[in-house]
């Protein structure tokens, strides 16, 4: 299938509903052939963003431009964007063939045309001989393969993916993932993925957005977001973490407001007043150390993951890896943490 | 006893009722038609073309009134069911009006509304648009008229139903994939409603056949149809074999009718 992959802006988005502000002034840079997560909870604008794009909702403010051409007034029929909606939306009444030819079909594309294309589609996504079958006579995981080979047949300039696996297993959803992820590198689509499961976005993409009420929290690389998130509300989404507040009193260190001092690696001038994160995993040796009381142990399999009490007040949570028995509740415990460990935003 | 006959009790005072006032009567009725041992009554009402062509008539009518209902009815249950919630209440009141009226107090409205110095006459000649009187009245305009009127609510509420349940990220879809405004309809609407399509179109052909009270009155006598010929063979030549066979063969048809496409509706459901 020939790429037609476009690179996608959107600037300025502005979108109320009422006195809701649904888009509160989002831009997005998008590269052809690239894979953007938008990650956020539920209510974060998300979908929204999603439906402005696909041209389902009109912006009060803000351009959407594909290729570098404005389309924020042209209708959806004629964006020649791919989508899978949460709940797949496909015919019913149609055999999923015809669910698949139907972009072809309102494109006025030859019949013989129509039929070499779909099967191709239906070959990328594993269904070849189950055309002439109708939607409810599929498993939910071919329901959604069914959706993806619709999105993809025409050769869309941009792919939408909204919520894609949310009705799907655990295990299931993973081997879509990686079948989506496979299949948006080789035809080099330009996607938008949106997910308000942070594994799933770490799994799928190139970049990350953040999004929360409305705004863009922070695009950067999946490494970057867990490991440099940009404030309090990044860090805390994307997987567990301690996030704690204090202001710098010397050039690489920090001062908590329970008046410890950490040790870190930061340059931001004396005075600041910064939020440092530690994730639990990265416990282990170093300059910071803490004493303090197990006031939890949990055992989950690869790991233990501890709720600690330190003597200056602050809790703690730690992730260690499994030696002997479980720590029991009062025990006191050591744990350190490095420099380098210790993110400052 | 089984759980099965248990839930069978709380229904015998319906079913009682039911046999006395419905199926005894029809039974009767039936009964009054053989009375002279013979199937005579029979032979005449389907073997004279006075009385077959009454009943080609009441056919004719009934499917006329069931494709007006249907052209009227697609489009106003289609903008009830996809417009605010606001509207769609103003709409249902307007739809569920003249249900709750009684159909001889909006038979004889139309009456005032058709003669030919009823109100859209008067109307039509004041604007200039026509010269001479319209004849609305005392023919099959009018029995057409009257007849969708009432009849219009039972072919709105099933296509009303049928597109609500349609679910709109079908519509999105389609227009996602690149799907024109009318194509959207004649490929995702059309298909999916069409079961509400059948099921008015089925209650309103059904409901014609028996029309009474408006042919009657608004037919002036000229619009001949089965149930106001059974009403004459009563009342006025007193025979009351003949009207029971006729009644007995209209419900034949009825019956037929409704069969024939509730089978053709199962393996439409099937496919």
């Amino acid at each position: 299938m020939a790429s037609r992959s476009a690179d996608l802006k959107v600037e300025g988005l502005v979108k109320r509903f009422g006195e809701v502000v649904a888009l509160d002034g989002v831009s997005v840079d998008i590269a052809s052939g690239e894979l953007l997560t938008i990650l956020g909870p539920s209510g974060s604008g998300k979908t929204t963003l999603l439906k402005v794009v696909a041209g389902f909702e009109t912006p009060d403010a803000g351009t959407v431009r594909i290729d570098g051409k404005d389309i924020t007034a042209v209708p959806p029929a004629r964006r020649d964007i791919g989508m899978v909606f949460q709940n797949y939306a496909l015919f019913p009444h149609l055999t999923v063939e015809r669910n698949v030819a139907f972009p072809l079909e309102m494109r006025n594309v030859g019949r013989s045309e129509i039929e070499s294309r779909v099967a191709e589609a239906l070959g990328l996504v594993e269904l070849k001989g189950y055309g002439k079958r109708l939607p409810r006579q599929l498993s939910g995981g071919q329901q959604q393969r069914v959706a993806l080979a619709r999105a993809i047949v025409f050769n869309p300039r941009l792919l939408l993916l909204d919520e894609p696996f949310g009705a799907l297993d655990r295990k299931l959803r993973e081997t879509m993932q990686l079948e989506v992820r496979r299949l948006q590198r080789r035809l080099g689509l330009t996607t938008i993925f949106i997910t308000h499961d942070q594994e799933e976005a770490l799994v799928l993409s190139d970049r990350i957005a953040v999004m929360n009420k409305g705004s863009i929290q922070q695009i950067a690389s999946t490494t970057e977001i867990y490991e440099r998130p940009a404030n309090d509300f990044v860090a805390d989404f994307v997987g567990e973490s301690n996030i704690f507040h204090g202001t710098v009193t010397e050039v690489g260190s920090v001062t908590l407001e329970s008046g410890r001092r950490l040790l870190t690696t930061h340059g931001a001038p004396v005075g600041t007043r910064v939020g440092v994160l530690m994730r639990p995993e990265r416990f282990g040796q170093g300059v910071n150390s803490f004493n303090g009381e197990v006031r939890e142990a949990v055992y989950l399999g690869s790991s233990l993951k501890l709720r600690l009490a330190c003597d200056d007040g602050l809790e703690l949570i730690v992730r260690q890896p499994v030696r002997g028995p479980l720590p029991a509740t009062g025990t006191r415990l050591n744990v350190a943490i490095d420099r380098e460990s210790i993110h400052v935003f | 006893m089984t759980a099965r006959l248990r839930g069978f009790w709380p229904a015998v005072p319906a079913l009682v009722l039911l046999f006395l006032f419905f199926l005894f009567p029809v039974v009767r009725m039936l009964g009054f038609s053989i009375e002279a041992g013979t199937l005579d009554w029979y032979a005449k009402a389907l073997g004279e073309g006075l009385y077959l062509q009454v009943f080609w008539n009441t056919f004719e009518i009934a499917l006329l009134v069931t494709v007006i209902c249907l052209l009227l009815g697609y489009p106003l249950g289609f903008l009830i069911a996809t417009t605010t919630p606001g509207w769609a209440t103003l709409g249902f009141i307007f739809v569920l009006l003249p249900l709750w009226t009684s159909v001889l107090v909006r038979t004889y409205a139309w009456m005032v509304l058709l003669g030919r110095n009823g109100v859209f006459n008067r109307w039509l000649i004041a604007s200039g648009v026509i010269s001479d009187p319209l004849p609305l009245l005392h023919n099959f305009n009018g029995v057409l008229i009257g007849m969708v009127h009432v009849l219009l609510p039972y072919m709105v509420l099933p296509i009303y139903g049928a597109v609500r349940r349609l679910d709109p990220a079908l519509v999105a879809a389609a227009e996602g994939l690149g799907a024109s405004n009318w194509r959207i309809f004649w490929r995702i609407y059309l298909p999916l409603t069409l079961p509400g399509i059948f099921a008015g179109a089925v209650i309103v052909f059904v409901l014609s056949l028996g029309f009474y009270i408006t042919p009657a009155l608004l037919g002036g006598g000229k619009v001949m149809m089965v149930a106001v010929m059974i009403e004459q063979e009563v009342r006025q030549t007193l025979n009351w074999p003949f009207a029971a066979a006729l009644s007995a063969v209209l419900l034949v048809l009825t019956i037929g009718v409704y069969t024939i496409a509730q089978s053709v509706a199962r393996q439409e459901a099937q496919r």
